[in-house]
């Protein structure tokens, strides 16, 4: 029987929303996929870039990245502003060097979205799955 | 004296230049060494640098594409008691290594052998038989290559060139070693250690927000003022210092030849970091996340402005195949 790709997801958390959203998914039972290795950080706005290439350099499929909503939820006064500019040059960088950048999400969840956060994982799992695994580089290529 | 070599692997000599520019100086060099092996300076092939014995220093530039130098940088490495990647390209792959963003080598070979404006369609080969003997190119790689992904290095000293101030600390360097003085840890980089805004003494704003950006030849920069202040992409806050703000004082924008600033990893995404923090950062609720995308999307080519120099030691550092 052929393997079901199972995709390996990094996801950036901030504390004060998404967090707490993923955290409400889990107390209120709300079921997504257990692909998800959730990384919690004080705000979307700590999410380095560097991080998110590592991510993909080390074999994750797929790279989420949560944070309060816009405009003026985000407790650092505009962390997720400056996420989401990020995100759109990331975008086209990614897609520059051959990484297809739907790997790469950032949803605005409050800590009151515990649904919220279970449907869009579930749907960004579902979208990685079809994309396949991430490509990797290789050693020694020359 | 003590022996030292300068190689150009994949070199445009620029770097070769930069080192015959220090002029008087060359004759401190003089002094303390003698020059093995210089195929610039002198005609010389692989066979003279395989019968040098050893070689105390050697400076290698430019970047790695062929078999032909990685067998030099590696022959080098084994001959040199000190190793100095000389120059961008040999520290971190340099402008050659944006092939990195098409590496597949038959795209490269197509261009070449079997556009329009080529009558014969014919591509070298690593063996051809011309006139009953047997013709041996170099293998081209598809992707170029930092001098340390290939071998240990012991010196850096960034820069498309370096500067005289470089090469007169390197000169330090070789008098410390040929009185078996003390040496700088291995790693060192021999340039300035913090970004380039921190000796760039332009006027900034206390708060500077872009607008809008521009090209370098869509408007004239005011000399004084900082260049993103205007709108225009200076990598000065993702590069490290050391050049004397070179381009900075022609009226240019940096480009980041010296490369990422001391405890960066990643070039790019430094500057990508830097860029959009900057951009609209007052009106960032007023324009809104569409506003926001519509002025984000002119940069076009992130990859190509923020790497420039460095694709080849990013931590991503080739265009992969996602899907294809
Ligand atoms: S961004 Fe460029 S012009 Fe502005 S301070 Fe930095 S180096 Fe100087
Ligand atoms: S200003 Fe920038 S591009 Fe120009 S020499 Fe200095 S580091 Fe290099
Ligand atoms: S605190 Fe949540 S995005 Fe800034």
């Amino acid at each position: 029987m052929k393997k079901v790709f199972e995709p390996r997801i990094v996801a950036f958390l901030c504390n004060w929303c998404a967090y707490s959203g993923a955290d409400l998914a889990g107390v209120s039972r709300l079921k997504y996929p257990p692909n998800v290795v959730p990384i919690r950080v004080m705000c979307s706005g700590r999410v380095d870039p560097q991080f998110v290439l590592e991510a993909f350099r080390e074999g994750a499929d797929g790279v989420f990245i949560g944070g309060c909503h816009t405009p003026s939820d985000c407790h650092y006064v505009n962390g997720n502003f400056k996420t989401y500019k990020r995100k759109i040059v990331m975008d086209r960088m990614l897609e520059q060097i051959g990484i297809n950048p739907r790997r790469l999400r950032l949803e605005w969840v409050s800590a009151s979205e515990g649904k919220k956060f279970a449907e869009v994982m579930d749907e960004f799992i579902a979208e990685v799955r079809k994309l396949g695994p991430v490509p990797r580089m290789k050693e020694g290529e020359r | 004296m003590i022996r030292i070599a300068i190689a150009p692997l994949g070199s445009c000599s620029g770097c070769d230049v930069a080192i015959a520019d220090i002029g008087e100086d060359f004759a401190d060099i003089a002094k303390i060494a003698e020059i093995v092996y210089w195929p610039t300076g002198a005609d010389l092939k692989l066979e003279d640098l395989e019968a040098i014995d050893y070689i105390d220093i050697t400076l290698s530039h430019g970047s790695i594409r062929t078999s032909e130098q990685e067998e030099i940088l590696k022959l080098l490495r084994k001959k040199s008691k000190v190793m100095v990647a000389f120059g961008s390209c040999a520290c971190f792959g340099g402008i050659p290594g944006l092939v990195n963003l098409s590496p597949e080598r038959e795209d490269v070979m197509r261009t070449a052998y079997e556009s329009i404006s080529t009558d014969k369609g014919e591509w070298p080969s690593e063996k051809s038989k011309i006139d009953g003997k047997i013709l041996t190119l170099p293998k081209l790689y598809n992707l170029g290559h930092s001098h340390d992904s290939l071998v240990e290095m012991d010196y850096y000293v960034p820069g498309c060139p370096p500067v005289e101030s470089q090469i007169r600390d390197l000169l330090g360097v070789a008098v410390a070693y040929s009185k078996g003085g003390e040496l700088p840890p291995k790693g060192t980089v021999i340039a300035g250690a913090r970004a380039l805004c921190d000796e760039c003494d332009r006027e900034k704003p206390e708060k500077i927000v872009i607008d809008r950006f521009y090209r370098p030849h869509e408007k004239e920069a005011d000399p004084n003022l900082c260049f993103l202040a205007q709108g225009i992409i200076c990598m000065g806050p993702a590069t490290r210092s050391g050049c004397g703000t070179r381009c900075i004082n022609a009226n240019m924008p940096c480009r980041g030849c010296f490369g990422p600033p001391p405890g960066i990893r990643d070039q790019g995404s430094k500057m990508l970091s830097a860029i959009t923090s900057l951009l609209a950062a007052d009106r960032e609720a007023e324009l809104g996340e569409e506003g926001l995308r519509e002025l984000l999307e002119r940069i076009s080519d992130p990859t190509g402005t923020f790497y420039r120099f460095t694709l080849p030691s990013a931590i991503i550092n080739r265009r992969l195949n996602d899907g294809r």
